[in-house]
């Protein structure tokens, strides 16, 4: 019976390390961008280009991921005289970044490309509000949203709150203890010059400020921002000529579910998410485990969707997830850091793909902080994780990133230092 | 026939096409709570969908089924979204296990079934009623009327049951 289907992994494991991430690009973290998306996913494709070393005619693969909200890869490739080979735009939010990896190696293993750049742009801030406020508040409820937004039970914290209740009601998880991911992510994007918010909270802080839908506190909720992100993916071979030290893929599982997928809290445990199956092909196919992580980013569209996560990949035993993220172990300087960058609930949000970025940045050894940049062009860091200071991870050589479309779905990818 | 309604300031639509929505929204119209039950093996799904999800048949009657349970996990919700939900907060979205093939086919499976907690005549609760209710607490449902042809099931506190001391709560009880 589909529920309870054995897991097999069967992706083929001579892929590990055979591509890389070669190119990343950024625009600002804006609130009021004043662009189109158009033109802000130009931006970054740009930036990413550039990063790469590589010129717009080097590009022949474009993806990108939306939810009815963005400019599609056609405009994008033309206003940078792109000429694609191959190009597809994908419906959806979290889950998508590692997946749309995976799939951006599969075409190239087809032979239908040699070069995709993914990417994301979103005035998720100024035009569509993901939380469902505005436009989205009023159109229609039919179909399958009979059941949900008639309710009042509609945005992504309103949707995903009873996992995490019942968490809590299982494992005696507390408040505070998610609480701290939100004052941990503020401490990283405290040395993060580019992130939306840079001042650090505490966890009172966090519990005092107001109750959104109870477990979250207005503190406990991502950042709504205009940006987009882009990343370059291609075959290990050509990124030994580019101009940063190789950021390898290990090993991806995109968009792995829960059983029920068309309303996932019919089957338990509901305190349990994807990553208890996304686990399964994730380590196998990275050949490696949790223990030998360095970085996470941990999707943090809540404070306690990154323990969850965290959790049911088995950084922790389950059930342990509040004290693993309160213990001072995703700190900088703490045994495996999360998303060093500050996360979306800090820099910004685009829809998990910065926190790939930040893991290439730190694979690279070039996190973009406040240390000063030598000669060549490269961040002397300092290790001093005070505020405004260093957020390079010393010796970072292997990261994970948890993507999360919503607790039923998740994605995720290791990448490693070449 | 299509069903276009208003439900606190919502549009509610459903297609004429939506053959299981109609059915079900049809019967709740009636007071009368029905889910799907395969003709091949036999068990109930909600919601309604267009093949059974344990042996992917597409064959479905309508069948009774008591509407009592217990909440299994629950949002209480102070920040709403839709303009019309702002003068009824803080509501309750609640899952609610039924009792009926509960831990069936397998242990952690149950007839989940989403409401908001009700008064027995199917309006929001008011905060006082809000506060009483928590995981473990039965609930029994009752219908809010929109339309003809479109009630929505709804969950208010079961009277008659025997309640659990204390049913699970959010610990910080600020509002």
């Amino acid at each position: 019976m589909a529920t309870t289907g054995e897991i097999d992994a069967t992706s083929p494991k001579f892929l590990r390390d055979k591509y890389a991430i070669v190119g990343i690009g950024e625009t600002d973290y804006m609130r009021g961008s004043g662009k189109t998306t158009r033109a802000l996913a130009t931006w970054a494709v740009r930036n990413a280009i550039a990063d790469a070393g590589l010129k717009p005619g080097d590009i022949d693969g474009m993806l990108s991921y939306q939810s009815g909200d963005s400019v599609f890869s056609p405009f994008v490739a033309g206003d940078l005289g792109i000429r694609l080979d191959f190009y597809m735009d994908v419906f959806g939010g979290g889950s998508s970044t590692e997946a749309l990896v995976g799939m951006a190696m599969g075409v190239i293993e087809a032979g239908m490309c040699k070069t995709v750049v993914i990417f994301r742009a979103m005035n998720g801030y100024s035009q569509v509000r993901i939380g469902g406020t505005g436009a989205r508040a009023a159109a229609p409820v039919s179909g399958d949203m009979l059941h949900s937004r008639a309710y009042g039970w509609q945005s992504a914290g309103q949707m995903f709150s009873p996992t995490f209740m019942r968490h809590m009601h299982d494992y005696g998880t507390r408040p505070e203890q998610v609480a701290a991911v939100k004052a941990v992510h503020s401490e990283h994007a405290s040395n993060n010059p580019k992130a939306h918010y840079k001042e650090r909270v505490t966890v009172a802080e966090v519990l005092a400020s107001r109750i959104i839908c109870k477990p979250l506190h207005l503190l406990d909720c991502c950042v709504e921002t205009d940006n987009a992100n882009a990343i370059i993916v291609t075959r290990a071979e050509r990124a030994r000529d580019g101009r940063h030290h190789p950021v390898l893929i290990r090993g991806v599982v995109g968009r792995c579910n829960k059983p029920r997928m068309d309303m996932h809290y019919q089957h338990g445990p509901i305190s349990t998410v994807a990553g208890r199956y996304a686990r399964e092909i994730l380590w196998p196919n990275s050949g490696v485990g949790p223990e030998d992580i360095d970085v996470t980013g941990s999707y943090d569209a809540f404070t306690f969707t990154t323990m969850l996560q965290l959790e049911d990949y088995g950084f922790c035993k389950k059930g342990e997830g509040g004290q693993y993220v309160s213990d001072g172990t995703i700190r900088l300087g703490g045994r495996r850091p999360n998303n060093t960058s500050g996360g979306h609930l800090c820099e910004g949000y685009t829809h998990g793909i910065n926190m790939v970025i930040e893991n290439v940045r730190q694979l690279r050894h070039d996190a973009d902080d406040s240390c000063p940049v030598g000669a060549d062009g490269k961040r002397r860091h300092s290790y001093d994780y005070r505020e405004g200071g260093c957020r390079q991870v010393k010796k970072a050589e292997i990261t994970a990133n948890l993507g999360w479309a919503m607790p039923g779905t998740g994605s995720a990818m290791v990448m490693r230092r070449g | 026939m299509a069903i276009k309604a208003q439900y606190l300031g919502m549009p509610l639509d459903i297609s004429e096409l939506d053959g299981e929505n109609l059915d079900y929204f049809r019967y709740c119209a009636a007071h009368d709570f029905r889910l799907q039950a395969c003709t091949a093996c036999g068990l109930l799904r909600y919601p309604p969908t267009t093949a059974c999800p344990w042996c992917a048949d597409p064959g479905a009657r309508w069948a009774a089924v008591e509407g009592r349970g217990t909440v299994h996990s629950y949002t209480e919700v102070h920040h709403a979204i839709q303009p019309a939900f702002r003068d009824h907060v803080p509501y309750l979205v609640l899952l609610v296990d039924l009792d009926t093939q509960k831990g069936s086919p397998s242990a952690d499976e149950a007839l989940r079934v989403v409401g908001n907690l009700a008064t027995a005549d199917g309006v929001l609760a008011p905060p006082d009623l809000v506060r009483q209710v928590g995981i473990g607490t039965r609930v029994r449902l009752v219908f809010t009327d929109i339309a003809p042809g479109l009630a929505l099931p709804q969950w208010t506190i079961d009277e008659s049951a025997r309640q659990p001391a204390s049913p699970w709560r959010y610990p910080q009880e600020k509002v």
